[in-house]
C-alpha cells in the first residue's frame, strides 16, 4: 500500500487542468490546484500542465509564477511539466521569439520544419524511445504540439520521438521531469508514468 | 512512427447518442457517457462528440455530458456542433474538451478561426467540414448549418485556407456518405488530405473495416472516424486495429500490457 502523495497542480490559466487532476487522483494522488504563487512556492510537489500559446504562458511567468517556480525547482521537490509546462522551462520559444520563458535549461523550443510530408501539429499516439525508469522503452503515447524542446544539455533528454526526425519527447535532471506528450491522456502508458512519478525516488 | 488515429463518434441529441442517415432520420443509440467510456476501455485513440441538439436550454446538458465523460477516459475528447463564439469554446474547453470544432461560424467568419486559434492554440481548433460534391462529379461544395445550406465554397480551397488560418486539424464528412455505410468518399479525402499539412480525419461512411482500411490507404487520412459501425456493435476499436495492423498500416498496439 503506497502512501497518499499531496501534488499541487499549477493554475496558470493554460487551458483545462481537470483531465490531469483526474489522473493523479486516480492514481490515489491529494489534489490541490492553484493559481497562487505563494502556495506554489512552498508546495511539495508540483505539477505544471500547459496548453495554447507560449505568449500567455510568458506573461504568467511575469505575474508571478515564474520565480515561484524557479524556487520550487530549486528546493529540488518532485516536479512534473507537461507540454507547454516542458516548454516554458527553456529560455524562449520560435513562438513568441520576445517572451522569456522560465530559463531553467538553456536551450531552445522550435517549429517542426513545414515540408510536404509533415503533419504539423504533430497530433496522436507515437512511440517512443525512453532511458527513463518513468516511461517503457517503445511504449505510445498522445502527442499534441507544433513546437517542440531542443536542450542545449543533450544530457537531459529522457525520451525522444521520431517525427521527422529525433524530436525531444522528455527530459529529466534530478527530480524534475518533463514530457511534451500528454500523460493524462495516454491511458495505461501514461496512469504508469503518472504512478512512476507518484512512487519515484524523488520522493525519498 | 506517429500512428493512424481510429476515433469513434457519438452523435449526441438532447443528451442521448443518435444517428441518422445524410444527416436525416435518427435513432438512439445509448448514453453518451457510457459509450464514451465503452470506447476508451476499448482502445479508441481519441473520442469524439458532435451536439446535434437544437435548443439553447439543451445545450446546457451538453456541458454536463463533456464534463462526465472527460473525467472519466483517458484519451483526447473532441467536442463539436453549434459552436459560434469564442465563449463557447473556451466554455468547452473547461468543461473538458481537449479540442472544439467550427464548422458554420467559421464559414460566417473566417477570422474567427484565426482568433480562436490564438487564444486557445491550434492543437484545440478543428474546423469541421461537411462536403457535399457537386454535379460535375469532380469538385465538391462546402455546407453548412447541419447540412442544410449550401455556401458556394469550394471543399479544397476551404480546407486550404482555414489551415493558413490557424485550424490545427480538419473534420471532413463526406454528406454523400454519411450514414451509408458505402464507405468514405475517397476522392475527397485524398483531395483535401494532399492540399493541406494539418492531420486530416476522414468521416461520413464507415460501414466496413474495408472502409477504414481505404480511408487510410487510399485518401491518406491522418484518423478515421466512424459511428454506426461501433454503437451497432457490428465492430469493436480492436477489431479496426488487429485489421488495420494486418493491412499494413501503422496504429497503436493495444493490451499488450501498456505499451
Amino acid at each position: 500500500m503506497s502512501v497518499r502523495r499531496e501534488v499541487t497542480i499549477v493554475d496558470m490559466g493554460l487551458g483545462n487542468l481537470r483531465s490531469v487532476a483526474r489522473a493523479f487522483e486516480r492514481a490515489s494522488a491529494l489534489v490541490t490546484i492553484s493559481a497562487d504563487p505563494s502556495m506554489i512556492a512552498r508546495a511539495s510537489c508540483l505539477v505544471v500542465p500547459g496548453q495554447g500559446a507560449f505568449r500567455d504562458c510568458a506573461l504568467a511567468i511575469e505575474r508571478g509564477f515564474g520565480d515561484a517556480l524557479r524556487e520550487s525547482i530549486a528546493r529540488g521537490i518532485p516536479y512534473l511539466g507537461i507540454c507547454l509546462g516542458m516548454q516554458m522551462l527553456f529560455d524562449s520559444s520560435e513562438e513568441a521569439p520576445n517572451a522569456a520563458g522560465l530559463g531553467v535549461f538553456k536551450g531552445k523550443v522550435v517549429r517542426f520544419a513545414v515540408d510536404s510530408t509533415l503533419k504539423v501539429p504533430h497530433m496522436g499516439w507515437n512511440n517512443v524511445h525512453a532511458t527513463h525508469p518513468f516511461m517503457q522503452d517503445g511504449a505510445y503515447y498522445y502527442f499534441v504540439h507544433s513546437y517542440h524542446c531542443v536542450p542545449a544539455d543533450r544530457s537531459l533528454v529522457a525520451a525522444t520521438v521520431d517525427y521527422g526526425g529525433e524530436v525531444c519527447a522528455a527530459i529529466a535532471k534530478d527530480n524534475l521531469f518533463a514530457c511534451q506528450f500528454h500523460p493524462e491522456k495516454s491511458q495505461d502508458a501514461g496512469a504508469h508514468l503518472i504512478e512512476s512519478f507518484l512512487n519515484g525516488p524523488a520522493w525519498s | 512512427m506517429l500512428t493512424k488515429r481510429i476515433i469513434p463518434c457519438l452523435d449526441v441529441k438532447d443528451g442521448r447518442v443518435v444517428k441518422g442517415v445524410r444527416f436525416e432520420g435518427l435513432r438512439d443509440s445509448g448514453d453518451p457517457v457510457e459509450c464514451a467510456m465503452r470506447y476508451d476501455r476499448d482502445g479508441a485513440d481519441e473520442i469524439a462528440f458532435l451536439d446535434i441538439t437544437a435548443s439553447h436550454e439543451a445545450r446546457r446538458t451538453l456541458f454536463g455530458l463533456v464534463e462526465r465523460t472527460a473525467e472519466n477516459i483517458r484519451v483526447p475528447l473532441t467536442v463539436g456542433g453549434g459552436v459560434r463564439t469564442r465563449d463557447d469554446i473556451r466554455d468547452l474547453l473547461n468543461a473538458g474538451a481537449d479540442k472544439v470544432s467550427v464548422n458554420t461560424a467559421a464559414v460566417r467568419d473566417p477570422d474567427f478561426i484565426a482568433d480562436a486559434s490564438s487564444a486557445y492554440g491550434a492543437q484545440a481548433i478543428v474546423v469541421a467540414i461537411d462536403a457535399k460534391r457537386k454535379a460535375d462529379g469532380v469538385r465538391w461544395e462546402v455546407f453548412t448549418h447541419g447540412g442544410r445550406q449550401g455556401t458556394g465554397l469550394d471543399v479544397v480551397a476551404w480546407a486550404k485556407r482555414v489551415a493558413a488560418l490557424g485550424a490545427g486539424e480538419i473534420l471532413l464528412t463526406s454528406m454523400d456518405r454519411d450514414g451509408t455505410k458505402d464507405g468514405y468518399d475517397l476522392a475527397l479525402t485524398a483531395a483535401v488530405t494532399s492540399a493541406v499539412s494539418v492531420p486530416v480525419i476522414a468521416s461520413g461512411g464507415v460501414g466496413t473495416l474495408e472502409h477504414m482500411r481505404d480511408g487510410f490507404l487510399v485518401g491518406h487520412a491522418d484518423a478515421a472516424l466512424a459511428a454506426s459501425i461501433f454503437h451497432d456493435g457490428a465492430f469493436r476499436v480492436q477489431d479496426v486495429r488487429t485489421f488495420l495492423a494486418d493491412a499494413g498500416i501503422s496504429v497503436r498496439p493495444f493490451g499488450k500490457g501498456y505499451a
